[in-house]
């Protein structure tokens, strides 16, 4: 009764208006109350509410558990780049907010890196948008270019959120798998290729995109110049985009270059290309992002922006800045994070792959990227009594966390529907872990943690074996 | 753009053998279509853009975009310091997607206390890229083609185009302004909804509507009665109610800050949306945050998993430990939250001053940090053009930034397409700047009426 009290001293309401709504209210509450709740959601994300890492990094989140799941490094992040944060959270202005598209000296820094690598001229403002993440960079370039009718090509495996962003675009999202073409026991991300035929059979009137990505996650593959000319060729025959995910572009390793597809010809009008400050600098909760391309294309992803987060934080783009410049200027020195990364990586991926080959697993050597996957099939574990409708890998993943305590992901949340009983023998495992190291003595060891658990899976004879072996482990 | 360069393609194709006569069929049924999808159709345009870039060039005292010129609190740049530099590196990697665990359970807590209700962390709180992101969830989840969104006028300038590229259709209704009383100054508290008008505006198609409390940019904090008056009417016609409450810290005069989630029947269908660059002066930390029912909370999350995943960690780590800290002052004196809006009420009083002082006339906020001040008397300082397709109110800011180094926004901003002649001698001023920069705008005000009166 105090609330109807408060209401009748309200200015500019009548009283009598309000008496009778009150009256009429507490009716309508009750049949709200038994009325069916009308607001579901809207159509464009029906079916889009599950996702692989909802599910799996909840499960992983136990301590107790070893992660090479999700792709988190747990390395520290380069010291000058921590410094950089600190150093712009102190500058009072650097709270306050900044230029919407990006941070001018962020904007700057990413068209000098650029330009040198493309061997073209990058307008800071008109040809580049900052975006949360490489993710944000994938929305924004979906929005603002795919719509209902839209057929867009999706390579598979593909990172997970393809897919469901190209639905939530009103489009269709048209598979074509990377099959692997050769036999024998060390398999390489190489050897997963497109078939051109295949591929070509995809393109039609409707195609408006491929998604191209280069380092490929989970595979790891780098695609060389020649695959990137088919894909580039059929592009230009059928006037379709390109949207090129090249988050993972600095971590290739001997022997592999990084090509861009935007710099073949006939092809920067045509590319939107996408990076990471978290690949590039190992700070994924930084999620600042970008996409870089010709200004009549960038100008769309730049009125997505304008109307779904305006703007990035602004410390960590003045911090990231900085960061690129330190590594801009030693971009002829080997000593740029740019490839002392991938060196101290490459060295985590051959530990990776011995402790899968020696517990007897055949993991496909990535060219590039920062994960690995492994056909896990031989090892034989019987989850024939699980879930009859889980793909094998989802219940292997599930089995393996919680009796061997190690995560991992399931390929198959990597695929469209027709290829999962394809790819559903194979887990992914990501090696940017501290202590995938060799010769190191470690104390809270991951790797350690994780060769006692793969040795769980080996039988009593290879068991035996192994033992005897003299491979220092960590 | 390579879509109209049909004879580049055709000579490119040709070079490269393919099939002519398909590819150049190919590439027509294309170029006939803009590159570019339809939800962008109509929400290109975008007033900040343009007077961001004109404060940037022209003025020497920026009263325009809402934001502090002070710095965030010491306790707050100590917690970022912490968590940047720290113990904890892992703050430099993910989060949980849907809010940083320390945050989202101190969201909750407070939350929970201020409605009077138990929150769970993680169903009914999600964290955002700010406030804004906050609004583009609730619309995708929410509105689909032909539904109706009724925005109260003036508004946030970004609602009119989110509901767009949503394909809803906004329905607006404006604030009326009453005369104030003999002698005072007006109000934002005597600019009022018609009831009669708003009860019109809902029907079969109504889906939401966007509420807006403390107002931006008249400074209106919404009084218990009027927001009965828009909650009888969600629940009548069912519709759900998206609550912008992020200057909820910064209320004037000891008024008071009414949840309408906390109304009866509104819970289960509202919305709220906050922020941590408001509430804690960082608006470039980009950290804002949706609190509701698990109901509709659920549709927040799908759409924020498939648009950006995850925010940055360390500011929410920061904003954490702000909230801890504010808590635990939760009513006394030293709280930010007491002592912002007390601060912000004497800059608000200070410009007030300096306004009436020259001929402009403001009116009186009862909360954020913005100010609308009626320019008739400058006038003529700017003439008309009849038939000029941009509003006066925003020729008028933009002399006045290039004439004067002085920057505001034209009322007209806040106003949809049909309405932007309505009001048209307004411009909003932002006074959450220090006193030396209001100071500065004194002086340039001053400095203005004495050459306007001099012969």
């Amino acid at each position: 009764m105090l609330f109807v009290s408060r209401s009748l001293c309200c200015r500019g309401i009548g009283t009598y208006q309000l008496q009778t709504n009150l009256l009429s209210r507490s009716i309508k509450l009750s049949a709200s109350d038994t009325m069916a709740f009308r607001h579901k959601n809207t159509r464009r994300i029906e079916g889009l509410d599950s996702n692989v890492w909802v599910e799996f990094t909840k499960v992983a989140a136990d301590p107790s558990i070893v992660n090479l799941g999700q792709g988190l490094p747990d390395i520290c992040p380069p010291s000058y780049v921590k410094e950089e944060l600190a150093k712009a959270a102190a500058v009072d202005r650097l709270n306050q907010y900044t230029r919407g598209f990006g941070h001018p000296s962020l904007v700057k820094a990413l068209s000098q890196v650029y330009e040198r690598v493309c061997g073209r001229k990058i307008d800071p403002l008109t040809d580049i948008l900052v975006t949360v993440g490489g993710y944000g960079s994938l929305f924004s370039t979906i929005q603002a270019l795919i719509e209902e009718g839209d057929e867009v090509i999706i390579i598979e495996p593909f990172y997970d959120c393809y897919e469901p962003m190209v639905k939530m675009a009103g489009a269709k999202p048209v598979f074509i798998p990377l099959r692997y073409k050769n036999g024998g026991n060390s398999a390489s991300s190489a050897d997963w290729v497109l078939d051109p035929a295949e591929l070509a059979s995809k393109f039609n009137l409707k195609t408006k995109a491929i998604i191209l990505n280069t380092p490929h996650n989970p595979i790891g593959k780098v695609f060389t110049r020649e695959e990137l000319q088919i894909i580039a060729d059929l592009c230009i025959k059928h006037d379709t985009l390109c949207i090129s995910d090249e988050v993972y572009e600095w971590l290739v390793y001997k022997g592999n270059k990084h090509t861009k597809i935007a710099t073949l010809p006939g092809m920067w009008e045509r590319t939107i290309t996408i990076g990471s400050a978290g690949k590039t600098y190992s700070v994924t909760g930084w999620k600042l992002g970008w996409s870089i391309g010709p200004q009549n294309l960038i100008k769309h992803l730049q009125v997505v922006h304008q109307n779904t987060l305006y703007t990035c934080p602004t410390p960590l783009q003045e911090a990231l800045a900085q960061a690129l410049w330190v590594d801009y200027k030693r971009m002829d020195d080997p000593d740029c994070y740019f490839y002392s990364l991938p060196r101290e990586l490459e060295s985590k991926r051959d530990r990776m792959a011995q402790l899968l080959q020696e517990v007897g697993l055949t993991p496909v050597i990535p060219e590039g990227g920062y994960f690995m996957i492994v056909d896990v099939s031989t090892l034989n574990v019987d989850l024939s009594d699980v879930d009859e409708n889980q793909p094998y890998d989802y219940k292997f993943v599930r089995w393996m966390i919680s009796s061997k305590k190690l995560s991992a992901i399931p390929l198959s949340a990597f695929c469209g529907p027709e290829t999962k009983r394809q790819f559903e023998k194979y887990i992914r495992f990501c090696f940017i872990k501290v202590n995938l190291c060799p010769m190191k003595t470690q104390n809270q060891c991951s790797i350690k943690n994780c060769n006692r658990q793969l040795l769980h899976f080996c039988p009593q004879s290879e068991l035996d074996d192994f033992r005897n072996k003299k491979s220092v482990w960590c | 753009m390579l879509r109209r360069a049909g004879p580049f393609l055709r000579h490119f194709l040709l070079e490269r053998n393919c099939s002519v006569g398909y590819s150049s069929y190919c590439s027509e049924a294309k170029m006939s279509r803009p590159v570019q999808a339809r939800r962008l159709e109509g929400v290109d345009k975008n007033i900040w853009v343009e007077f961001v870039k004109l404060a940037t060039t022209y003025s020497t005292v920026n009263l325009g975009q809402g934001f502090p010129d002070f710095p965030p609190p010491e306790f707050l740049k100590e917690a970022f310091s912490r968590a940047v530099s720290g113990e904890k590196h892992m703050l430099h990697q993910y989060t949980r997607a849907f809010g940083h665990p320390p945050l989202v359970k101190i969201l909750a807590q407070l939350f929970g206390k201020l409605l009077g209700r138990d929150l769970d962390p993680m169903t009914n709180v999600m964290v955002t890229v700010g406030a804004y992101q906050a609004l583009f969830c609730c619309f995708q989840a929410f509105i689909d083609e032909g539904d109706e969104v009724i925005i109260i006028e003036p508004f946030f300038d970004c609602y009119e185009p989110m509901v767009k590229m949503a394909g809803g259709t906004p329905v607006y209704i404006p604030l009326r302004p009453k005369a104030p009383k003999e002698g005072k100054l007006m109000s934002s508290a005597d600019w009022q909804l018609d009831p009669a008008e708003l009860a019109s505006k809902f029907s079969e198609q109504t889906k939401a509507i966007v509420l807006n409390s403390p107002n931006n940019p008249l400074g209106k904090v919404f009084s218990r009665g009027e927001l009965e008056l828009i909650a009888d009417l969600c629940v009548k016609h069912d519709a759900l109610c998206i609550s912008d409450e992020v200057y909820e810290w910064l209320v004037y005069d000891g008024k008071e800050h009414i949840r309408i989630a906390s109304l009866p029947g509104m819970w289960d269908r509202t919305v709220i949306i906050g922020s941590a660059g408001k509430t804690f002066s960082v608006t470039g930390w980009k950290v804002g945050w949706t609190v509701g029912s698990n109901r509709l909370l659920q549709h927040l999350r799908t759409v924020h998993q498939n648009s950006v995943y995850h925010c940055a960690t360390a500011a929410q780590d920061a904003v954490a430990e702000g909230f801890q800290r504010e808590l635990e002052h939760y009513g006394k004196p030293d709280s930010y939250f007491v002592q912002l809006p007390r601060e912000l009420q004497q800059k608000r009083d200070q410009l007030v001053q300096s306004l009436v002082a020259v001929g402009m006339k403001p009116i009186i906020p009862e909360g954020t940090y913005f100010l609308v001040a009626d320019i008739s008397e400058f006038k003529s300082e700017v003439p008309d053009v009849p038939n000029s397709d941009e509003p006066y109110d925003s020729r008028f800011a933009k002399w006045m930034v290039k004439n004067k180094g002085l920057a505001a926004i034209p009322l007209s901003a806040f106003y949809c397409e049909a309405h932007k002649g309505n009001y048209n001698s307004f411009i909003r001023f932002c006074f959450a700047k220090e006193d030396a920069t209001l100071k500065a705008a004194d002086d340039i005000l001053q400095k203005w009426k004495l050459e306007k009166t001099a012969p």
